[in-house]
């Protein structure tokens, strides 16, 4: 490709951080105006690039590829395929909503946005990444500006910031530390085997590694990513760490950065590692049962709101191991599908609360009741998150989910049952959490407050609009998803249908 | 025999420089000692330029005893980098402390001995530069007459640095006895027939371990750097952990990776674990600490163990994986000390709690700070990443439990950086006057900052050089 657009939407933050150095710190309107701006070129460019993106065509296209570290074999190498193009979408948009979300930050805001922009940065660049070296690069980049935000903006409730922050980094860290092995193992076995070092992850897929091997790598792996996924018993640093964390850190953080995680079992270790997948896929879809079920019960049982989302996106990555582990093309469409639905949902339902927080300084569902009477616009919000979260046909999570459970069914039968009553038990917790706080008599202490208004409505607008509009036409999604989705397993197809035991 | 004078033109250019400025320092008088900092930069950055006409000149002297290759010359680029980022950024410190000239002056000579040390191709070279850099430090850790914390110290190095001096010695003449030779070449031939190994070698190799650890503080030869490094003048202990550590390092692998080549596999699995309980020791310590320099102390203890990985498989990747980490271990180590040293000369204090606020009153200051310590932790993409990665690729196929332990240490030792950049964040500074960071304060910061960062993002350049360097280290056996 000639025009480089995927340097440039990774670049763009980039500028907008240089920009923001030079800004004085407190021009407020000025910092978040150029905090929009990058991240809105950014979100522009994508969807771009999304539809211009040659579906007939397949594989990886918009490929910039530089070489970079000449004895370790890795290229700077860009591209997008089906699989990444909904990730990305997803970050960018929830980029530019959260830089609204924190219109009202009031507290150093120009560090804030420079290390919110760091953070989508890092965010992006491992889903264009297209070399494992590269993707590391970023993989981990994010991590200290979440630090670093959470113990500044977040807030303590019912942790401390500084615990959750520091509990959602070490979690995080140890698990990129089993991760890093397993990834400096592969390399090194692939350049013992091939002879020639190579980094790209066309170039790994393609090296016949020895079973017992894949086997071992594949489960550090899954301990590093699925840490991420906030697999269970892994989770624990994702409601505290979310509930912590200021409304922006949590939305990239629910909405993509936890997808990373998803994403990279499928791009890398599924994909490198067949036969090591083939082994664990059944223990995969335990613990992901497993989280669904535990979750939700957990979910169940809070009564802070970030904690009920806390927990309710633990239980929906349950869903995405699921799909990962039928090891199937519909299940596998599914759990991608599924993150990107739950992404828009998530980050919406975040802002959604750090508006009501803000507001009111509470997040104690016993403290709220009528709240659509003093702030309609607000419950319109709440409401889409919480339908979308309980999968309500015709909104973007309905159909990703259904598909998830279709290709689960086959493989698992009785586990993917017990991950479908997961739902029931979602409308249980969504329902009444929505009823307790936005319906119900009105509450005079809140009559005082104020409606979104202004830049407040972008985050309900853009994702609201994303929610449904992928809802109705989910072929927008789906067809994308399965075009990444479908090659990349019939390529490894013949590896599992060698050991296939079902 | 002729003699290649030009190979040894960079030594005989610092031995002159050094001894210039202390002839210098007896002549000008006390009112005009305040240039002193600036013309030993200026005069150490003459030197960088000469050692680059050495890379395409490489060759030995009398008969093997002085090697000057490129692994050569480029540990003797390290320490002068890291000589000149000292230098500068000292300059406000020592102004403060008085007596300026020896002070340089020994700091030159100090650097003199390290390049001895990277080129010697004998063991009598070899501990030549050891003594010619230790004498020198010791001079400087006491260099705050007054300060008796800096004159225990002293008093420390000097003792301990005998007793390993002593035990390096006993392991050397072991290996003498045993080849009777004392040139590494030869010494290298002699261990690589069969059968050569002894148990008289078994205790001369332990005993070059103690020696050598003791230098690069391995554990459990560590107790020292803590104190000393906590009572030196802060400078000091930025070129102690950094330019020491480094060229420690030059002559580690000069006496395995290549005197004990021969013998490889009855010291490779001592050195695994020595840099196995490095690492752990190292880093669990570091966490408590209180006082920031000690906190960095047994942070240099965890990078020790880290670069000690690379020795375990002697082998050119090995050896291009602790030229590489020494390299960007420099900038990372000499970038944090600046720091800490320019806070202590404004605020008289080295706890991590009076770092608080920091990033308010020096944004420079803290973030230089946070990219060093992350560095150092392995965070991408600043480069002591792309180090570890070359570090424990090399051990993953045979010594996984090994580089097991360094990364998860490392994700560990995440946990105490974090905790200062906490502080520096987080918290609202008690004093809010902004600190004033002196230009060749912020140029050693700058630098050291860029370079942690490029050497992440884009270490080719580094690489290829790095390569040069290690394949040249192959190359004259």
């Amino acid at each position: 490709m000639d025009f480089p657009i995927l340097s440039i939407i990774l670049l763009a933050p980039v500028a907008g951080v240089i920009f923001l150095l030079f800004i004085p710190k407190d021009e407020f309107k000025l910092i978040k105006s150029v905090a929009a701006i990058a991240l809105g070129a950014s979100f522009g460019l994508t969807v771009y690039t999304y539809f211009a993106y040659n579906q007939t065509a397949g594989g990886l296209q918009f490929v910039e590829r530089y070489p970079w570290i000449n004895d370790l074999g890795v290229t700077l190498f860009l591209g997008v395929d089906g699989l990444s193009l909904p990730m990305l979408l997803l970050v960018t948009m929830i980029g530019f909503a959260a830089v609204f979300a924190s219109w009202n930050v009031s507290e150093r805001p120009r560090e804030f946005m420079i290390l919110f922009m760091l953070l989508v940065v890092g965010v992006m660049g491992t889903f264009v990444a297209q070399d494992l070296f590269i993707f590391l690069l970023f993989y981990e980049v994010v991590v200290i500006p979440i630090y670093i935000m959470v113990i500044i903006w977040g807030s303590s409730k019912r942790v401390t910031k500084e615990y959750a922050g520091m509990k959602l980094t070490i979690y995080l860290l140890i698990g990129s530390a089993f991760l890093l092995v397993g990834v400096i193992a592969v390399f090194v076995r692939a350049l013992i085997i091939t002879g020639v070092p190579d980094f790209s992850f066309t170039g790994l897929a393609q090296v016949p590694f020895p079973v017992d091997f894949q086997i071992y790598m594949f489960a550090l792996m899954l301990l590093g990513f699925g840490s991420l996924l906030s697999m269970w018993p892994f989770h624990s640093w994702s409601p505290d760490g979310y509930a912590g964390a200021p409304t922006a850190v949590s939305m990239i953080h629910a909405g993509v950065l936890k997808k990373i995680g998803g994403y990279g079992l499928i791009r890398i270790a599924l994909y490198v590692l067949p036969a090591g997948a083939q082994f664990w896929a059944p223990f995969m879809a335990v613990l992901g049962v497993a989280g669904v079920a535990y979750a939700a019960f957990a979910a169940l049982a809070q009564k802070d709101l970030k904690y009920v989302i806390g927990y309710s996106s633990v239980s929906h990555m349950g869903y995405v191991l699921l799909g990962i582990a039928s090891l199937n093309v519909i299940g596998i469409n599914g759990a991608v599908a599924t993150m990107f639905g739950h992404g828009v949902m998530a980050a919406l339902f975040f802002s959604t609360v750090g508006f009501i927080y803000e507001k009111t300084h509470s997040r104690w569902i016993p403290d709220f009741g009528g709240l659509s009477q003093q702030v309609p616009r607000l419950a319109v919000a709440f409401l889409l998150a919480g339908l979308a979260s309980l999968g309500l046909p015709g909104l973007v999570t309905f159909v990703p989910e259904f598909t998830t459970f279709i290709g689960a069914f086959k493989v698992y039968g009785g586990l993917a049952v017990v991950a479908i009553t997961g739902v029931i038990l979602t409308a249980l917790y969504i329902l009444r959490a929505a009823a307790n706080t936005m319906f119900g008599p009105k509450r005079a202490e809140w009559d005082h407050l104020v409606d979104i208004r202004g830049p407040e409505m972008v985050p309900l607008v853009v994702l609201g609009v994303f929610l449904v509009v992928f809802g109705l036409l989910p072929s927008l999604l789906m067809d994308m998803v399965n075009n990444g989705v479908a090659p990349l397993v019939a390529e490894i197809s013949d590896v599992l249908q060698i050991g296939g035991r079902f | 025999m002729s003699v290649n004078l030009s190979l040894i033109s960079l030594e005989i250019a610092t031995a002159a420089f050094g001894l210039a400025l202390l002839v210098l320092g007896l002549i000008v008088p006390k009112t005009g000692r305040t240039g002193f900092g600036s013309l030993t930069t200026l005069g150490l950055i003459g030197l960088l330029g000469l050692s680059f006409t050495l890379w395409n000149n490489q060759g030995s002297l009398y008969d093997g005893i002085y090697i000057v290759d490129r692994y050569a010359v480029f540990f003797k680029q390290i320490f002068l980098a890291a000589a000149i980022m000292v230098a500068m950024g000292s300059m406000r410190y020592v102004d403060e402390m008085g007596a300026q000239a020896e002070y340089y002056s020994m700091l030159v000579f100090a650097t003199l001995g390290m390049m001895v040390m990277a080129s010697a191709g004998d063991f009598i070279t070899l501990y030549l530069g050891l003594e010619l850099m230790t004498i020198a430090f010791i001079i400087l850790v006491c260099y705050k007459r007054l300060d008796a914390k800096s004159v225990e110290a002293g008093i420390k190095y000097v003792l301990l640095a005998g007793l390993s001096s002593a035990v390096l010695l006993f392991g050397l003449s072991l290996v003498y006895g045993l080849t009777g030779t004392v040139t590494i070449l030869k010494v290298t031939w002699a261990f690589l027939t069969p059968g050569a190994f002894s148990p008289a070698l078994l205790l001369g190799v332990v005993m070059l371990v103690a020696g050598l650890g003791f230098k690069i503080s391995a554990v459990p030869f560590h107790m020292w750097a803590p104190d000393i490094y906590e009572g030196a003048p802060t400078p000091i202990t930025a070129f102690l952990a950094a330019g020491s550590k480094a060229a420690s390092f030059a002559i580690l692998l000069r006496v395995f990776a290549a005197g004990l080549a021969g013998v490889w596999e009855n010291w490779a699995m001592l050195v695994a674990i020595l840099a196995g309980v490095t690492i752990i020791v190292g880093n669990l310590v570091a966490i408590p600490q209180t006082n920031i320099k000690r906190m960095l102390a047994y942070s240099s203890i965890a990078q020790a163990g880290y670069i000690l990985v690379g020795l375990v498989t002697a082998s050119p990747a090995g050896i291009k994986a602790v030229i590489f980490y020494s390299f960007l271990y420099i900038f990372a180590t000499i970038g944090a000390f600046t720091v800490v040293s320019h806070f202590y000369t404004v605020t008289g204090s080295d706890e991590i709690k009076d770092y608080a606020g920091l990033s308010q009153r020096s944004p420079l200051m803290a973030a230089v700070l946070v990219v060093a310590m992350l560095s150092m932790a392995g965070i991408p993409p600043l480069a002591g990443f792309v180090g570890k990665f070359y570090l424990f690729q090399t051990v993953v196929e045979n010594y996984l439990w090994l580089a097991f332990i360094g990364l998860i240490m490392s994700m560990v030792s995440v946990y105490y950086y974090l905790m200062v950049s906490l502080v520096m964040y987080r918290d609202q500074p008690a004093d809010t006057t902004p600190i004033a960071v002196p230009y060749p304060v912020a140029v050693t910061l700058i630098v050291a900052m860029v370079l942690t960062l490029f050497i992440g993002i884009y270490p080719n350049p580094v690489a290829k050089i790095v390569n040069a360097a290690a394949m040249s280290f192959f190359m004259l056996q």
